[in-house]
């Protein structure tokens, strides 16, 4: 019996819909025939048999959708297999062969040729056109894979420059060099061999690679450095803290607050608040009820821009930036306008422990309206956080200290944090932001409600 | 350079001007299995549809807002075809492009090469001043959010077929009979972007970039 595998289609795609089976359990098949088609995003391919033989079963059915090197069905070869030529037949079972196997040529011997090359080639003979990108831009987009949509112009006319694309690549790659100067110098790295270890792909699925210039400086000097793939997660950061910075114009202004009111509060209540809830008392609820105050009285804080249309949100759904071991995730407090502190507290705590135990549901990560970053727990006396798209702000809340401070021409000890709100200047005017945020400080600073 | 052009591999460029979509499939099919054999070269089609809506083979009926029979009166023939990718509408006014390209002379990749065709496209808009870009988990290329160029594609044995279709200047009222792609999201055109570029030069720019993306020389067939 031979098992017929969903085969590997490239190194980004990791799963596959067999969309039809073009032979039934029982008919006989050659190899080389097509046996069932598969579709990914936007491509159907038809799958030949790897063996002569009958196809004995079929285990994924038409319409399902499987990752890649999962069994599909089984071929037994009876008279067929030896047939075949001797050379495929062990290529055949062993899970490396997961692309359908050439027509005529056996798998080993045809090796893709390295892909960098040829492409670099061809940008060295065609260089008539004249339009608004020069060659070396336009070769450089290619080899780096770059939406041109994505980086801005500064030549003139807007024109998109070698420089532009070099900003935009290190905002991307952080300090990886494009070897602009010699493409043809460094021999392409061999291709990242599909066959080779098909299981990992499918775990860490990286995304259309542009294998030219990462390489390039791993030949250069092996030891200095190691090369590890971003996970999944950091790909995601990445690409959301880069459009964010492509698609607002980020402000950050900071107050000083003094929290002594809610610090003496929180210290008098610390302990029968843990005993009556079962979990502690922080100072970020306080700064989460205040801001969401201040959002009801400044609603185009929490609002967000489609187009030239601003959306005012009816829902205060405040999301809090809580830290992962590898990373960062924002989950949402719906509603939060309706939770008093002990509420947030809760939710606080629930959210953020779920996000550290990967519990959270999709719909707990998206939807927010405005977010709050406590860097302060980290000792961060004041930071400036990025927006978290499609918000339009964000409020970053610094450690409270104890400090000396001149109240009433006499020298105090106060408990004082500094609050940081980084806004969209596209929407929201600089006054405008100072005030919501004078409101978060009035609200705190002057503290009435009750807690519990 | 001739040195140069000699070691790349050829594509052939033939123009088949306006062909009903019915015609262009055989055509197609005879040439898969032509290079499938060895006996051609990659090849590059570039053609016209009379108004047609098709519909790929994991298409949803739901994305297609017109019975055939309105359709039908509509002058829009209707088509179940083999290439990936939803429900689309091809007519006057749209360059479709069909590579018809061994994939094991490039890359065994169809992410890698639907990725290309991007690239290619991309590039070639942007001779004409229009900024175009990808969108996340949505193949096709797309200005400001709105989609220029739809693709699709079929693989048998690595060989391409099907492709592309780039809207110049078509008629955007006939996507009304669809929902593109399943996406309810707008379609625009060059045209509409304010680009008054003809056919012949927007050809050209896409057979050039055609060359670069894939590393082909490319012999234009009359």
């Amino acid at each position: 019996m031979i098992d017929v595998e969903m085969p590997q289609m490239g190194e980004s795609i990791v799963e596959g819909t067999l969309t039809k089976w073009l032979k039934k359990p029982g008919d006989k098949v050659e190899r080389d025939e097509p046996l069932f088609e598969i579709s990914t995003d936007k491509v159907d391919t038809e799958i030949p048999s790897p063996v002569a033989g009958t196809l004995a079963e079929i285990l994924v059915e038409e319409g399902k959708t499987v990752g890649i090197n999962t069994v599909v069905g089984r071929i037994s070869d009876g008279a067929g297999a030896s047939a075949a030529p001797a050379a495929s037949a062990p290529v055949v079972s062993a899970p490396v062969n997961a692309q359908p196997p050439p027509a005529a040529t056996p798998a080993p011997a045809a090796p893709a040729p390295p892909a960098a090359a040829p492409m670099s080639d061809g940008a060295t003979i065609v260089e008539e056109t004249a339009g608004p990108l020069s060659p070396l831009v336009r070769k450089m987009a290619r080899e780096n894979n770059i939406d041109l949509s994505k980086v801005k112009g500064t030549g003139i006319g807007g024109r998109i420059t070698k420089i532009d694309l070099e900003t935009y690549l290190s905002g991307q790659t952080a300090v990886a060099p494009v070897p602009v100067a010699q493409p043809v110098a460094p021999p392409p790295p061999p291709p990242p061999a599909q066959p080779k270890a098909p299981a990992q792909m499918a775990v860490s699925a990286p995304p259309p690679p542009a294998p030219s210039y990462v390489p390039a400086t791993m030949a250069g000097a092996p030891a200095a450095m190691r090369v590890e793939p971003m996970s999944m997660m950091r790909q995601k950061i990445a690409e959301h803290m880069v459009f964010s910075m492509n698609t607002s114009v980020h402000v950050t202004t900071v107050h000083k607050v003094d929290m002594t009111k809610v610090a003496k509060l929180r210290d008098k209540l610390k302990g029968a608040f843990q005993a009556q809830y079962g979990f502690g008392l922080t100072f970020l609820p306080f700064t989460a009820r205040a801001a969401v105050a201040a959002l009801r009285e400044f609603p185009i804080v929490n609002a967000s821009i489609e187009g030239t249309n601003v959306i005012y949100h009816r829902d205060i759904n405040l999301g809090i930036a809580v830290a992962l071991e590898n990373g960062l995730i924002v989950p949402v407090i719906r509603n939060a306008d309706e939770k008093n502190i002990v509420g947030l507290q809760r939710s606080i705590v629930d959210l953020a422990a779920r996000a550290r135990s990967r519990q959270l549901r999709p719909e707990e990560v998206g939807g927010g309206t405005f977010s709050i970053t406590n860097f302060g727990s980290f000792g961060s006396i004041f930071a400036t956080p990025i927006i978290n798209q499609p918000q339009v702000a964000i409020l970053g809340v610094g450690a409270v200290q104890k400090e000396p401070v001149v109240v009433d021409d006499a020298i105090a000890i106060r408990s004082t944090a500094y609050l940081a709100l980084t806004f969209d200047h596209r929407l929201i005017d600089g006054a405008l932001a100072d005030q919501f945020t004078a409101k978060v400080k009035s609200i705190l600073e002057n503290w009435t409600e009750e807690v519990m | 350079m001739p040195s140069v052009v000699e070691e790349l591999a050829a594509c052939e460029l033939i123009h088949l001007g306006s062909m009903r979509y019915a015609e262009a499939m055989e055509l197609q099919h005879s040439l898969v299995e032509q290079r499938k054999r060895g006996e051609i070269p990659d090849q590059l089609l570039i053609v016209e549809h009379p108004h047609v809506v098709t519909m790929g083979r994991n298409g949803h009926s739901e994305n297609l807002l017109a019975s055939p029979e309105l359709l039908d009166r509509a002058g829009i023939e209707f088509h179940h075809t083999d290439r990936g990718g939803d429900v689309t509408y091809h007519g006057p006014g749209q360059i479709v492009g069909y590579p018809i390209v061994d994939l094991r002379d490039w890359k065994r990749d169809v992410g890698a090469y639907l990725r290309a065709l991007e690239q290619m496209l991309i590039e070639a808009l942007a001779e004409f001043g229009i900024l175009a870009g990808r969108k996340q988990g949505a193949t096709g290329v797309w200005v400001d959010g709105a989609k220029v160029a739809a693709m699709g594609v079929h693989i048998s044995r690595w060989v391409t077929s099907h492709g592309f279709a780039l809207n110049v200047d078509p008629d955007l009222d006939y996507f009304r009979y669809i929902v593109p792609c399943g996406l309810r999201q707008p379609v625009t055109s060059m045209r509409a972007l304010g680009c008054s570029a003809g056919r012949e030069e927007v050809t050209a720019a896409i057979a050039g970039s055609f060359a670069r993306v894939f590393g082909r020389a490319i012999m234009e067939k009359r």
